[in-house]
């Protein structure tokens, strides 16, 4: 039987970064005790990012264009942008997948890890895209809000060997609920830390771990690698220890560099120690929620040689410090601020439109005329060179090397993080396009500036509840070298 | 073989509307001011106007769709009355209908007249617009003045200009239409501003501070036109006619292709080029009397200095530090006070350009008055720098 793998994998983590000691001081009138993890930062989302944005760039972090051998696309989160809008092929379309099957998985903080002992178990002919993505809210003053992070993780499962072979996998399902959210509610409701800790992980997730040691014969003291999604209360210790795994081997959990990010946290957890795994070593990976999944997987020779696109070293090095607690807020829409009457434009979207020009769109495609080789985006029916009809070659720009050719910071239009930063962008290829910057500072802003492409919101219609993506450009800080 | 506008058209009378913040007034009020002036300066009655053409830009506010605002404000009875709207070259258009409709021989009278009433949005600046469907997918969402700085941005980079310098000349631009426009009792703002308030005000959209934008206004302008033989059989005198009338508009090469470079605007030097043409003109720098251009922002004010072949490309700086363009310069620009002074009421700015033309070429312009003007040029412009409608109309004496 041909090595079933991890072949690839791309973590995105949202720049920004609060600061938990800015929260802590917010709240410190009120809730004094949160100073108690007023410790390290948590990622949030910027206003136009969300966990089908982040998705994307943790895919094309992991696909880095190699869509052909994907044939399934799983879509993980406890926080999906639409509740029947199938998300998994927002995110397929973007990174240029079509013709694939799509599957959104919810419902449960294991939604991430079981989606991927899926794509083991079912393995089929061609490579399962297994995302995981969640952007996530905690109320103002609560645990969970200074705890929680965001962040999308991408793993392809392949029969083709890889960088991770699967070992085996075991789960349960119990009904112990630690925290729940219905559909309509916005925050986690959840029961004492030391409960959750106790009659929970220490007691659901050994037995079930130790079922899969025995099953796949390997000895709890040769993990190298613990990962199991507890960011607080000391819970990661006391399953090792009752279980007999080392002590060092426990997989830090990002708390101080990101926040525990619910679905896509196990699997961002397995990246990192992906990074750090010598080849022959065992890997065992935990999912925490209504049960327990616990999966085994053993480091191959290939591992030392992958280099991450987008790992999780760089997501965390990308991090930006922020202290404006009040931005988070907004961002998270939990405030409402006064944006003045430009902001109470129409953004309805016109599906229609939508659909006729989603091939250029989402994945950013522009189009090569067959006359005279001028590469345009929009796609329009007539070269804007040569006025030739025939119909264009489709020319990728995601992935395009760009410059800033014009700028401007707008202090008058309506944005959601002002200012707004556009310009004229010109690609090495000879197209050009008017794009919004995207996570831009003011020195950045400059003629000749290298930029990449990342899919964002480009505009929220609150109205509707609809949000339409595009892509902006940021700086590309590789290639300023 | 086509023989062009030159000569075939005359304007017998002109009128514009209190330009400002009018409270006081609706659109059709400002109509009527327009109107009532221009009539009366015409010394026609209203049923010897054959058609109209109505310029209105803005459907969230002002008047609506079609012409019948206008048919209804000035009970134009049994006419063909027809509304344009080309972006801010919208009063361009008003009077490009109305000239070629004479000029065809179809009508013997017409009127252009464009209004706009900007400040029934509620906050400052123009209203927000949807740029259709498509373009709403995928095109930045951006303020007015934004997208013209980056015109700024793209003259820096050419010509290596510092922020300092590129802030103090394009300061300078607002400085002198300030100061004209302080003798001017139909404008919108009529005060002098110095230099350093100008260059130190708050940014609107970098580099582009408060005062290298225009103001935002309510007004209306209007023309009657007819032939010059029908003008002198009315009585008229000196006859101001029409030159030349040129519009020319982007077809997307500048935004979609690596071929402009960001420093001027294609379309307003292919529309000068055209109008020169038509006119008969050589050599604008000596031989135009006066410039009224779209000063919307300053920078696009020194820019089009450069496109209209009135200063040398990369030269307008120094042209404009040395105070050419000012009213007692070689090539007085904006002597009315221009949008910076009287807003951009967008149907209306066209005809107002026209309108301080006319004045001038006809000695009425009192305090502001030139010495012996022969030609005027009025530039007006729509859209953003990448993707623009550029008018251009010369006006003299017959």
């Amino acid at each position: 039987m041909a090595d079933i793998s991890i072949s690839s994998y791309g973590v995105y983590i949202p720049s920004n970064r609060m600061e938990r000691s800015a929260i802590a001081e917010a709240h410190r009138w009120a809730v004094p005790s949160l100073k108690g993890l007023a410790k390290g930062q948590k990622a949030f989302c910027n206003w136009d990012e969300d966990s089908i944005t982040m998705a994307v760039e943790a895919a094309r972090g992991c696909l880095k264009g190699a869509t052909g051998s994907v044939g399934s696309v799983v879509f993980a989160s406890t926080t999906p942008v639409y509740s029947d809008l199938q998300n998994a092929s927002i995110v397929a379309n973007a990174v240029g997948l079509d013709k694939v099957s799509t599957l959104d998985a919810t419902g449960s903080l294991r939604s991430g890890i079981s989606s991927l002992i899926n794509a083991f178990e079912r393995a089929a002919a061609s490579d399962t895209l297994v995302l995981a993505s969640d952007n996530r809210l905690g109320q103002p003053a609560s645990t969970q809000e200074m705890e929680y992070g965001s962040g999308a993780v991408a793993l392809t499962v392949s029969k083709a060997g890889g960088i991770a072979n699967y070992l085996g996998s075991e789960s349960e399902a119990v009904a112990f609920v630690d925290h729940f959210r219905a559909p309509d509610k916005p925050f986690d409701y959840f029961w004492e830390a030391r409960w959750i800790r106790d009659e929970g992980y220490v007691k659901i997730v050994p037995p079930v771990v130790t079922r899969l040691l025995d099953k796949v014969g390997v000895a709890a003291a040769d993990i190298k690698h613990f990962v199991i999604n507890a960011t607080t209360g000391g819970a990661e210790a006391a399953v090792a220890r009752k279980l007999g795994i080392a002590k060092e081997a426990i997989v830090g959990n990002l708390f101080a560099q990101c926040g525990d990010t619910g679905a896509a946290h196990p699997l961002i957890m397995l990246a990192s120690a992906l990074e750090k795994a010598a080849p022959g070593d065992l890997i065992l990976v935990v999912g925490f929620g209504a049960g327990c999944d616990a999966v085994l997987l053993r480091a191959t020779e290939q591992v030392s040689q992958y280099k991450a696109a987008a790992s999780v070293a760089s997501a965390l090095a990308a991090g930006r410090s922020d202290t404006h607690y009040m931005r988070l807020l907004s961002f998270t829409g939990q405030i409402d601020l006064d944006w003045g009457m430009r902001s109470e434009g129409d953004q309805k979207t016109a599906l229609t439109e939508s659909y006729r020009s989603n091939d250029m769109l989402s994945p950013f495609v522009g189009g090569k005329c067959q006359d005279c080789g001028q590469i345009q985006f929009p796609i329009m029916p007539m070269c804007v060179n040569c006025s030739s009809t025939k119909p264009v070659d489709q020319v990728p720009l995601a992935d395009a090397p760009a410059k800033i050719m014009t700028c401007t910071e707008d202090w008058l239009q309506y944005y959601p993080a002002p200012p707004l930063c556009f310009g004229l962008v010109q690609f090495d290829n000879g197209a050009r396009v008017m794009m919004e910057f995207a996570n831009i500072t003011k020195e950045q802003l400059v003629v000749g500036m290298p930029l990449r492409m990342v899919f964002r919101i480009k505009e929220r219609d609150d109205k509707r509840g609809y949000s339409r993506y595009f892509w902006k450009a940021t700086p590309n800080t590789a290639a300023q070298g | 073989m086509a023989t062009g506008i030159k000569d075939k058209v005359a304007i017998i009378g002109m009128g514009c509307s209190k330009f400002g913040e009018r409270w006081d007034a609706g659109s059709e009020h400002l109509l009527l001011e327009a109107f009532s002036e221009a009539i009366q300066d015409a010394g026609i009655e209203k049923k010897q106007i054959e058609a109209a053409w109505f310029g209105s830009c803005i459907d969230v506010v002002n008047v609506g769709n079609s012409a019948l605002p206008a048919a209804t404000a000035l009970r134009l009875e049994g006419i063909p009355v027809t509304r344009v709207e080309n972006m801010c070259a919208t009063g361009s258009e008003a009077l490009r209908g109305a000239v070629y409709a004479v000029a065809s021989g179809a009508v013997d009278i017409a009127l252009a007249i464009g209004v706009e009433k900007l400040k029934d949005t509620g906050y400052g600046g123009l209203p927000v617009r949807t740029k259709g469907t498509l373009n709403d997918m995928w095109m930045p969402w951006t303020s007015a003045p934004a997208s013209f700085s980056l015109l700024a941005s793209g003259y820096m980079a050419k010509y290596g200009i510092s922020r300092e310098d590129l802030k103090r000349a394009i300061g300078r631009v607002s400085w002198k239409s300030h100061v004209n426009g302080a003798k001017n009792p139909k404008a919108h703002i009529q005060k002098e501003v110095d230099l350093e308030t100008i260059i130190n005000a708050p940014i609107i959209a970098e580099p582009l501070g408060l005062f290298d934008c225009c103001g935002v206004s309510d007004g209306a302008a209007a023309a009657i036109v007819t032939t010059p033989e029908i003008a002198r059989s009315l009585g008229k005198k000196d006859l101001v006619t029409i030159k030349a009338l040129q519009l020319s508009l982007s077809s997307g090469r500048e935004a979609s292709t690596a071929e402009w470079d960001g420093s001027y605007m294609v379309n307003n030097r292919i529309a000068a080029a055209k109008a020169y043409k038509e006119a008969g003109i050589k050599d604008p720098r000596k031989e135009l009397s006066m410039l009224e251009v779209h000063d919307c922002f300053s920078i696009t004010e020194m820019v089009t200095m450069e496109d209209l072949g009135v200063s040398e490309p990369g030269g307008a700086v120094k042209d404009v530090m040395d105070g050419f363009f000012d009213a007692d310069g070689g090539l007085p620009c904006q002597i009315d006070g221009g949008l910076k002074c009287f807003g951009h009421p967008i149907g209306a700015t066209g005809l107002r350009m026209a309108y301080e033309s006319y004045l001038q070429l006809l000695g009425r312009a009192g305090e502001r008055q030139l010495e012996n003007p022969t030609y005027a040029l009025c530039h007006n412009l729509g859209g953003s720098p990448h993707t623009h409608v550029a008018a251009i109309s010369i006006l003299g004496l017959l």
